[in-house]
Parts: C-alpha cells; sequence; structure tokens
C-alpha cells in the first residue's frame, strides 16, 4: 500500500484502521480477537446490560477462567474450594454473561481451559497478524506470534465487546536486538529479565517493542511467549516478534488454526509480517547474549535484577534502600545463599510444558528441601494432561512439591494461593511488587529452572549444576530422611 | 461521566517511585463485580502498621489530608496490572488528579475513562511539589495547566481528544457506537480476505 519501508508494527497498525488519528482524535483499531477473563469482565458487560446493547461480534470474544479459580480438585461433593463467596460468585457471573451474550466459554469442563495467554495461543486462536486485547496486562505475549496483543482496562472491555473497536494513540515504536548465543543453562527469562534490568521498569513507556535478533530467533515459540509476555514489566503494552518457520510450525494443526490449504495461504501472508529493510524505530537497544546469566529480581519491581551471582545493590538510592528494607537484604549481599520459604512454578509467563519440563528436570531424583513450599502449576488443562503423559506430576510429587489444577495461582494469589507475611519466594511470575503473592511476601523473579534449584537447595542458587549433573543414584532416598 | 474542568485542592504526597496497581488495590480486593466502594481498599497494604492498626504516618489516613483531589506521586506512577480498579480505587477516595513525572501507558488510559486527570509535568516541578505536601493547586484542564500558590504556571501535555472528553463529559463508548458505519464498513471490505482464521474459528 505504500513503497516507503515500514515496522512489523506499523503493518499491523496499518492494518487495522477503521479511522486514521488526528490531532482532535484517537483512530479507531479494529480487534481480531478479544479474551475475557472473570476478573477484568463483570462491569463491562454491567455496562451493555445498563445501555440495552449486545456483543458486536460474539464470535471474536472467547473467555475463559482463570484468576480467581482454585487449583485444588473439588470436593466429595464436587464443590470447588474458592477463597470466598465473592469469587464464587464473580465466575458464575462470567458463565452468565457468556450464556446472555453468545460468547463462547472454555469452562471447567472443556478439556482446553487454561490461563488466558497460555490457552490462546495454545489453541491456535492467537495468529499472526491479528491485534489481541484482553483485560489483562500480559496480553503482551501473544505478540510472540507477530500479533499486536496488549492490555485494556474494564472501560476498553466494554468498548471492544459493544464496538470491536478501541480508540487509540499510535504508540512508538523500541526495537530491541539480541544478538549472539545465550550461554548454556539460561533461557528466555533470564534474557527477558537481563533486558528490563537494562532499559529500567519504564523503559518501554509509550512504546511498542520488536524483540529481534540472532538469539531471539533460536527461540522456541514458548520461549518468545516468555520474552513478550514480560514487555509490560518494562511498562511497553506490546511486545512483537515477527512471525517465522518456528511460528508457522508451532500452529500447525492447532485446533483454531487455520487448516488444510487455508493455512498454506495464511503462511504465505504471515510471511510478509516482517520489519522492512531501511525502516527506522524510534529507538533501539541492542543487547549481547552471551553477556546474560542466571538472573532474578532482588527487589520490589522487575527492573531490580541481578545475576544470581552477584550482589544487591548497595548506595544510597532511595528506592533501593527501600525494596532492600522490604525484601530483608542487606546493602552489597550476595543474592545466592539467601533461604527460600516457598517455590512457585506457574503463571503465564512459565507454565508451558517446556516450562514444566525444565524444572522437572532439575526436581527428577532429587528432594524438595525440608523448609521450602513448593508449587507446580500448569497453565491449561492440555498443559497439565501433556505433563502427566510424560510422568512430569510424578516427579514433581516424587520431589515433595505440590501439582496442582491449571490457574493463574500465586502470582496474582487471589484464589487463596498465598505465600505468608515475610516468606521468601522464588517464582516464575512476573511481578515482584511488594504484596504481590500475599500481603508482606517476598518475591524473587526467576526461570522454572533457577525456581527448581532453588526448591532443592532451600536457598537461591544458579540452576546450572543441577542441569549438567544428575543426582547421586541414593541421594533422593537419603534426602527423604532429613 | 461528570466534566472535569477544574480541581482546586491541596495536594497529598506519595513520594515512592513506580507506585504499582496492586499498592493501588490489591489483587485480593478484585473479587468484586462492582466499580464502587474500592476507596477503602485502597493503598490497603501501606495503610495499615504490622499490628493492623491503621498507620498514622500514611498520608491518606492524616485528617489534613481528608477532601484532597490531587496525588502528587514519584515518577513511572500506575505501573504494572491493568485493572481499571485502580483508577476505580482512587476516586472513590474523591481524587480527581494525580502528578507525577510520568505516568503508566495503561493507568493512564484508564484513569481518562473515569474522569480521573492524569497529569504528567517536568521532573523538576513534580520534586518540589513532591517536597511541600499540602499546598494548594489549581488545575485548569481546558488550559492544560497547573498554577502553583507562588503564582507559577506548568502547563502538561493532554491530547485534544482526552481533553474534550474531560471538558465535555464525553462518554467514549458512545462516541464509538456512532463509528458504526465505518466499522462496518471495514468489517465488510477488510475483513473479507480474513474470514478463513474465524471460520475456524467458531
Amino acid at each position: 500500500m505504500t513503497s516507503q519501508p515500514r515496522t512489523l508494527f506499523d503493518k499491523l497498525w496499518d492494518a487495522h484502521i477503521v479511522t486514521p488519528e488526528t490531532e482532535a482524535a484517537p483512530a479507531i483499531l479494529y480487534v481480531d480477537l478479544h479474551l475475557i477473563h472473570e476478573v477484568t469482565s463483570p462491569q463491562a458487560f454491567a455496562e451493555l446490560d445498563a445501555r440495552g446493547l449486545p456483543v458486536r461480534r460474539p464470535e471474536r470474544t472467547k473467555g475463559t477462567l482463570d484468576h480467581s479459580t482454585p487449583t485444588l480438585p473439588a470436593n466429595a461433593n464436587g464443590q470447588l474450594p474458592y477463597v470466598n463467596d465473592e469469587a464464587r460468585a464473580q465466575v458464575d457471573t462470567l458463565r452468565a454473561n457468556c450464556r446472555r451474550f453468545g460468547v463462547e466459554l472454555f469452562d471447567y469442563d472443556s478439556p482446553q481451559r487454561g490461563i488466558v495467554h497460555v490457552m490462546g495461543p495454545e489453541l491456535g486462536l492467537t495468529q499472526p497478524g491479528q491485534t489481541i486485547v484482553c483485560g489483562d496486562s500480559h496480553t503482551a505475549t501473544h505478540g510472540a506470534f507477530g500479533a499486536l496483543a496488549f492490555g485494556i482496562g474494564t472501560s476498553e472491555v466494554g468498548h471492544v465487546l459493544a464496538t470491536q473497536c478501541l480508540l487509540q494513540r499510535k504508540p512508538k515504536t523500541l526495537a530491541i536486538e539480541v544478538n549472539g548465543a545465550l550461554p548454556p543453562g539460561v533461557g528466555a527469562k533470564d534474557l527477558i529479565l537481563h533486558v528490563i534490568g537494562v532499559i529500567g521498569v519504564n523503559g518501554g513507556t509509550g512504546h511498542v517493542i520488536e524483540y529481534r535478533g540472532s538469539a531471539i530467533r533460536a527461540l522456541s515459540m514458548e520461549q518468545r511467549m516468555t520474552v513478550c509476555n514480560m514487555s509490560i514489566e518494562a511498562g511497553a503494552r506490546a511486545g512483537l516478534i515477527a512471525p517465522d518457520d518456528v511460528t508457522f510450525d508451532y500452529l500447525r494443526g492447532r485446533p483454531r488454526a487455520p487448516q488444510g490449504d487455508a493455512f498454506g495461504a495464511a503462511v504465505e501472508e504471515w510471511k510478509r509480517l516482517r520489519t522492512d529493510e531501511g525502516a527506522t524505530f524510534d529507538r533501539e537497544v541492542r543487547i549481547d547474549a552471551r553477556d546474560i546469566q542466571p538472573t532474578v529480581t532482588w527487589g520490589t519491581h522487575p527492573g531490580q535484577v541481578a545475576a544470581v551471582s552477584a550482589q544487591v545493590p548497595g548506595g544510597d538510592d532511595a528506592d533501593d534502600a527501600k525494596a532492600r528494607d522490604y525484601m530483608g537484604w542487606e546493602a552489597n549481599a550476595a543474592v545466592a545463599g539467601r533461604a527460600v520459604d516457598v517455590v512457585f512454578v506457574g503463571s503465564c509467563t512459565n507454565s508451558r510444558l517446556s516450562d514444566l519440563r525444565e524444572a522437572a528436570g532439575v526436581l527428577r531424583g532429587r528432594r524438595v528441601h525440608p523448609r521450602v513450599r513448593m508449587l507446580v502449576v500448569p497453565g491449561s488443562e492440555q498443559v497439565k494432561r501433556e505433563a502427566e503423559r510424560e510422568g512430569i506430576d510424578r516427579i514433581v510429587r516424587d520431589a515433595g512439591a505440590e501439582w496442582r489444577e491449571p490457574g493463574c495461582s500465586m502470582c496474582i494469589a487471589m484464589n487463596g494461593d498465598l505465600v505468608g507475611a515475610g516468606q521468601l519466594a522464588v517464582s516464575t511470575s512476573n511481578r515482584n511488587f511488594e504484596g504481590r503473592q500475599g500481603k508482606g511476601a517476598r518475591t524473587v523473579l526467576a526461570s522454572p529452572a533457577t525456581a527448581a534449584a532453588c526448591a532443592v537447595a532451600g536457598e537461591i542458587t544458579d540452576p546450572r549444576p543441577y542441569l549438567t549433573t544428575q543426582p547421586a543414584p541414593h541421594s533422593a532416598a537419603q534426602l527423604e530422611t532429613v | 461521566m461528570q466534566p472535569l474542568t477544574e480541581v482546586v485542592s491541596r495536594t497529598v504526597v506519595l513520594r515512592e517511585r513506580n507506585i504499582d496497581t496492586d499498592q493501588i488495590i490489591p489483587a485480593r480486593f478484585l473479587t468484586t463485580t462492582q466499580r464502587k466502594g474500592l476507596g477503602k481498599h485502597a493503598f490497603n497494604d501501606w495503610r495499615a502498621l504490622a499490628d493492623g492498626s491503621p498507620n498514622p504516618e500514611f498520608p491518606f489516613n492524616r485528617a489534613e489530608n481528608a477532601g484532597a483531589r490531587i496525588l502528587v506521586a514519584g515518577r513511572n506512577f500506575g505501573c504494572g496490572s491493568s485493572r481499571e480498579h485502580a483508577p476505580w480505587a482512587l476516586t472513590d477516595l474523591g481524587l480527581r488528579a494525580v502528578i507525577s513525572a510520568e505516568i503508566a501507558d495503561i493507568f493512564r488510559s484508564n484513569a481518562l475513562k473515569n474522569g480521573l486527570l492524569p497529569i504528567v509535568l517536568d521532573g523538576a516541578i513534580v520534586d518540589e511539589l513532591l517536597d511541600q505536601p499540602g499546598i494548594e493547586l489549581r488545575i485548569d484542564v481546558a488550559q492544560r495547566s497547573v498554577t502553583l500558590p507562588d503564582g507559577r504556571v506548568a502547563h502538561f501535555p493532554l491530547d485534544a481528544f482526552a481533553r474534550t472528553c474531560l471538558l465535555e463529559g464525553v462518554d467514549q463508548l458512545g462516541y464509538l457506537l456512532k463509528q458504526d458505519a465505518a466499522i462496518a464498513r471495514f468489517e465488510s471490505t477488510r475483513l473479507e480476505q480474513h474470514t478463513q482464521e474465524f471460520r475456524h474459528a467458531r
């Protein structure tokens, strides 16, 4: 449509403009796929009710239950152990709204229910070239497919339900180019924590990020989702990766992806979704993958990161001091060696099959340290089934960890899965804010491998020795007697 | 939405940078299906001391701040979760404006839909405001200006559409609904090429 070189973001934006922006009014942007869950949708449906409006395109909205849902199974009477009646009512409200407005809901009886950002890709609902929104800031996850995906508020959920559109000002673009090979034992979570550490917790504000470079191309689809998922933790509403064969191979055969000849035709379209040679970004940041080590957060926002082998910063920065105080660190303390109370493997960042395999690879033949409580929460019913088929549930249970039902669980900690006040949790989730995992809880964000290694060691530790060595034949039995 | 033309009020100050929406309204209060009544949970975990009693030092617990309508906060206010419960909680406290050197994107968008004016000012001026809690400011939406007690005037960015919406109480959903013809046109043209994806998505 234009000969001027365009970024991937420009192409996605241009293709969805109903009305271009002017000085007087924002653009009207068309939404291809709208995902909803129980927490941020009830007030939006109430707005439709108040105005007597239908859902404009019910087939473009898909619902799931994930945030308020228990991760323990139903009791003998078939009752799910909700944290309170309000949580149960919230789930019932979404169920009723989906029924009344004709929206497909992946309910408890669906073998495909899952955390919204695990389920969409897994089903092939998420596709390159789409605009995807959800009342959830981790919607950026879907950008891993070359979709423009971002979180919205509940008023905007109402806008999309009623009009399939949003009023949007065009954001700026930020290229984050990561080149070189990640060192052995270093993964996508370490990469994105490192990136956020480099650009800062507000480094992406006002921008859409495109992740580029050989280190990004080398990532699997699930790893790319981990990277894009945390774009918002640097302040960027959306993060993108251009689709390629890795993307197309992932989508082929997914139940909601195009099938047969239509898939081939779609791939030909999707191949055009890349930043043109000569297109420019508003900002560019280059990172060398070889510099990245196993990385964790030490503070109370995702930009306060350190290599596991490094120290917590000293200095008199007021925010660093406040974070050290909340987290219980001395200035310049070594990150490794800090005692751990809880380990959580799960969340839309790291609850996919490859994440669970990574954790299980560390846990196999080992025991979770006696002082540690460890939860492993698969991201969807499908992930749970596949993991159980591989025996991952048994490895988790044999190690002394809990194997739960799918949901957001301890990441947002609104379903009763909580970390206690003052306890230190190593979590594969995305936010280490004060009280995020429970009032007074202290969170250290880490990769699945690091989290599992910390569970075994009972303290923050470098995962690499656990990845390269298998436990001695009798060590599991010996540890059981501790 | 009620029109918002002017806010004249003393300020409440939270100096912290990167105040995330989990601090503004912790997740365990999100099981509600209502918009109203969240003010009592705003900054819940900062309001109480370890023994559960109210922290007398916390600004929103102090009598002199009752009725204040302007919050001045450290840089990158409202980062994190997209929960609109955050501006709902703040407006339920009576706030109508938040001033910071930087405001997170999603919070900013949500605030504007709830008559809560997000104001980004130059860092040096925000630092001054952070150092003087309780001073009276006058915010003029039409002029996009904040007047300090000594008469100095600072201007803030506010796009024309957001400004009109605030001044006239324009309901954004109502605005979008009026674009029905353009939306229908878009659907019938571009989407014809893309029906395949949703033929399978049923």
